[in-house]
């Protein structure tokens, strides 16, 4: 049971960082300046170390024989454990930016708190990956607060996309069986906890770009259990093309 | 050139050997802080340095290029400027 409930909650993290990396990679050559462009296609390349990373650890609980590529490659839809809110579209610079400073906001706690984890493999790959995310979350952050706190038109489009994404920012903190059973074990921090450390982060950085939480509290889920939204098949048809239309290809 | 542009950053960037920043290019940003950001992102990703700084580039003076002559020329002739017409004793070596 444990160890089908590792690979399963080492799995999303890598599927979130590799769907992630993927939205972020459709900047390049695109950034609105040559600088945010690195920036951007940077943190791509940071979240795509982090999910090999992540894969080798899920095959090897498995024990299959699977590799990286093939978890990242040749699963299909219904088998990727990624929220919905890293394959949400870009959109403009505004909403790229506020899904990336959702997600840097719960991926910092979870990595820091791993680090303490039992399960050593996940603790070094936390540990390895936590000052990328620092660093993820300050450049999210700083953006954030100056383009609430920008022009008129630079925090209306903040603002919308904060409320468009809200929906999408529950699902972060998604537990079910493998997740209960993990924390009881002492092997992974609460979610519980992870929210408020979360929610912690989220108010004082709008509060300090002047953005506002939305009232409404309509939310959306169904990624973690692999029924995603629209967007995913069309990402994933970018993907994997090469894997599938050219299979086990090298480079 | 249009005025909506960021200002423009000079970077200077010290790697783990030197001891002193050396400039290795310029962005734009809209301030320091991301101007510190940016030089990170664009001029550190190789394992370049391990500390930065920026300059917005209109605080740096420059000479003038017209001013060559009158400004470096005349050193190129003091050549008892160099130490080079001392006698080095014998035995003295790592010179």
């Amino acid at each position: 049971m444990q160890e089908s409930a590792l690979f399963e909650y080492v799995l999303r993290l890598s599927d979130d960082s590799l769907i992630l990396a993927q939205r972020l990679g459709e900047w390049c050559g695109h950034g609105p300046i040559l600088e945010e462009d690195i920036a951007l296609t940077n943190i791509s390349l940071d979240h795509i170390g982090q999910a090999i990373s992540l894969y080798d650890l899920a095959a090897a609980i498995e024990g299959k024989g699977r590799t990286h590529d093939q978890l990242a490659y040749l699963r299909y839809e219904n088998e990727y454990k990624n929220v919905l809110l890293v394959e949400q579209p870009n959109g403009d610079f505004a909403m790229t930016l506020l899904r990336q400073f959702f997600f840097d906001a719960f991926r910092l706690p979870l990595y820091e708190a791993l680090m303490q984890s039992p399960v050593e493999q996940l603790a070094a790959i936390a540990a390895k990956s936590v000052k990328e995310t620092r660093y993820h979350l300050k450049h999210s952050s700083e953006w954030v607060i100056r383009m609430g706190d920008g022009t008129e038109e630079s925090h209306q489009r903040a603002q919308a996309a904060i409320d468009h994404l809200w929906r999408y920012t529950n699902e972060l903190f998604y537990e079910d069986a493998h997740d209960q059973a993990l924390q009881a074990a002492g092997k992974v921090p609460s979610m519980a906890e992870m929210q408020a450390k979360w929610m912690a982060t989220v108010t004082s950085v709008l509060q300090e770009a002047t953005l506002e939480i939305p009232k409404n509290n309509w939310k959306f889920d169904g990624g973690r259990e692999g029924r995603h939204s629209e967007h995913m098949g069309y990402i994933l048809s970018d993907l994997q093309y090469m894997q599938r239309a050219y299979p086990n290809m090298e480079w | 050139m249009s005025t909506n542009e960021w200002p423009l950053w000079e970077v200077f960037i010290r790697s783990k050997q030197g001891l002193n920043h050396k400039h290795v290019g310029s962005l734009r940003a809209p301030d320091a802080t991301l101007a510190l950001e940016n030089a990170r992102d664009v001029y550190t990703r190789r394992s370049e340095g391990i500390s930065i700084w920026v300059v917005e580039s209109v605080h740096i003076h420059a000479t003038d290029i017209d001013d060559a002559a009158s400004f470096f020329e005349p050193s190129d002739t003091k050549i008892y400027r160099h130490p080079t017409f001392y006698e080095v004793p014998d035995g003295v070596k790592h010179m």
